[in-house]
């Protein structure tokens, strides 16, 4: 019993198939209660009044929107080494999801921008390099539109994915040294005593929970679906020729 | 090697090579700027450092579909695959010729549009020095775009989709260097970062580039 098991499709759409569901509600859960417990239940911030529960969106979907390079990463990888077909398809159906949260993350930004830095925009280093994060992800998934052979998308693909990280990188550094950012500092770490007031962290953990359990949803499901329309394609070549 | 470096910038500088392109395209960047953002000489020599980067970045891009799409079409891409020489050598000579008909003139005439631009006396120095150390990581870039995109019927436009946010550290430190230049600022920290993605790029690239055509040749 090894994880590489969940290599075989099969076997990937059997495991997921359960799992589905109670990832999907957990989700639905978490995102529900950590929003209406941060929208309802916490105070005002003395100096950013209401403002500050964007916080609740803006902090996970930032999170995830770079975690999901990092899991397209992982997934590519492996594909390119190990050759398992679902990882592949599993990098190409996180790439929206990534990219959509890499946008969500600056859409609350700019909402929050408005009232508090009083602009919708900065050319400021983290924004700057989450725009730049948004153009890898489009460039990503334009290459994978553009090749018709699916293996040899997966390959390209996993090449770009790469070589795309490290120069994603070097553009983050690269941006910090380039201009002095609005932005205010790390909200979390996990090396100081406490980040924000307790009252803004727990539901603020319960939504990044609802984020990571809704990008693995989205995720699994995708995938589901790429396999689902490579057995399609399959069949419709078997038919085809008989 | 030296034969293929000889072989592809002649190429590229004869008939349909398209090799003053890059230069007149360099040239008109130069010249609408200042139409668009009005003659006034101080904002002028302020953006100058930034647009000239800039222009010298797209004029590179220009002609990078060129790279491995000819060699493809009529064949001899396979051939240089099948060769005795590495795939990695003939990528990285490939990148070499580029950069020796687009970069390496581009840094030559860009003073030429420093001063239509207006950019400070101390710049010109900065500019050069910038350009020759950052458009061979522009032509190395560049090569692995081509390679990636090199079987695609309509690659042109995902060339720069793909290549654009790559060139994003290069621009940075590249214009930073002469708009430091122009200040009278210590360069050598923008400068040095720059040295170090050339470096970089020329030396892992080439086997990105060379797995990429492997891959579109399979």
């Amino acid at each position: 019993m090894s994880l590489w098991e969940y290599a075989n499709p099969q076997k990937f759409m059997q495991l997921s198939r359960r799992v589905l569901p109670f990832v999907a509600a957990a989700s639905v859960l978490c995102l529900l209660g950590g929003l209406a417990w941060g929208f309802f239940g916490t105070p005002d911030d003395y100096k950013q009044g209401s403002t500050v529960k964007i916080i609740y969106l803006h902090v996970p979907a930032a999170m995830m929107a770079i975690n999901a390079w990092v899991m397209m990463l992982a997934a590519s990888l492996v594909w390119l080494i190990r050759r398992h077909h679902v990882s592949a398809l599993a990098a190409k159906a996180a790439a929206p999801v990534g990219l959509t949260f890499t946008l969500i993350a600056l859409a609350t930004g700019a909402l929050w921008g408005q009232p508090m830095w009083g602009t919708w925009w900065a050319w400021d280093p983290r924004l700057t390099s989450f725009l730049i994060l948004a153009l890898f992800y489009l460039g990503y998934m334009a290459l994978w539109q553009a090749v018709d052979d699916p293996d040899t998308a997966a390959d390209l693909t996993g090449v770009l994915c790469i070589v795309g990280s490290v120069f994603a990188l070097l553009s983050r550094y690269a941006v910090n040294f380039w201009n002095q950012g609005l932005h205010q500092g790390a909200s979390l770490s996990l090396d100081k005593e406490e980040n924000v007031a307790d009252v803004f962290w727990f539901p603020l953990l319960v939504c990044i929970a609802g984020f990571v359990l809704l990008f693995l949803t989205l995720v699994l499901l995708r995938t589901r679906t790429e396999i689902r329309s490579r057995r399609l394609n399959a069949l419709l070549a078997r038919e085809r020729m008989g | 090697m030296i034969a293929l470096l000889i072989r592809d910038m002649r190429l590229a500088m004869r008939a349909g090579g398209g090799f003053g392109l890059g230069l007149a395209f360099f040239l008109l960047v130069a010249v609408l700027v200042p139409l668009g953002v009005g003659p006034e000489s101080a904002t002028l020599a302020k953006i100058a450092p930034g647009i000239l980067w800039v222009g010298a970045l797209l004029a590179c891009l220009l002609s990078l579909d060129r790279l491995f799409a000819l060699d493809f079409e009529d064949g001899s891409l396979d051939l240089l695959v099948t060769a005795p020489i590495p795939l990695e050598g003939v990528v990285a000579i490939k990148a070499l010729a580029h950069w020796a008909v687009t970069g390496l003139p581009l840094t030559l005439v860009a003073p030429v549009l420093g001063i239509l631009l207006n950019l400070p006396d101390a710049g010109f120095y900065w500019l050069v020095v910038s350009l020759l150390l950052g458009t061979p990581a522009l032509s190395m870039i560049g090569a692995f775009g081509a390679a990636l995109t090199v079987g695609l019927k309509r690659g042109g436009l995902l060339l720069s989709l793909l290549v654009l946010p790559l060139y994003v550290p290069t621009l940075i430190f590249g214009a930073e260097v002469v708009k430091r230049g122009a200040e009278g600022m210590a360069t050598s920290t923008p400068l040095a970062l720059l040295a170090a993605i050339t470096a970089g790029a020329s030396a892992l690239l080439p086997f990105a580039a060379a797995a990429a055509i492997r891959i579109n040749l399979r």
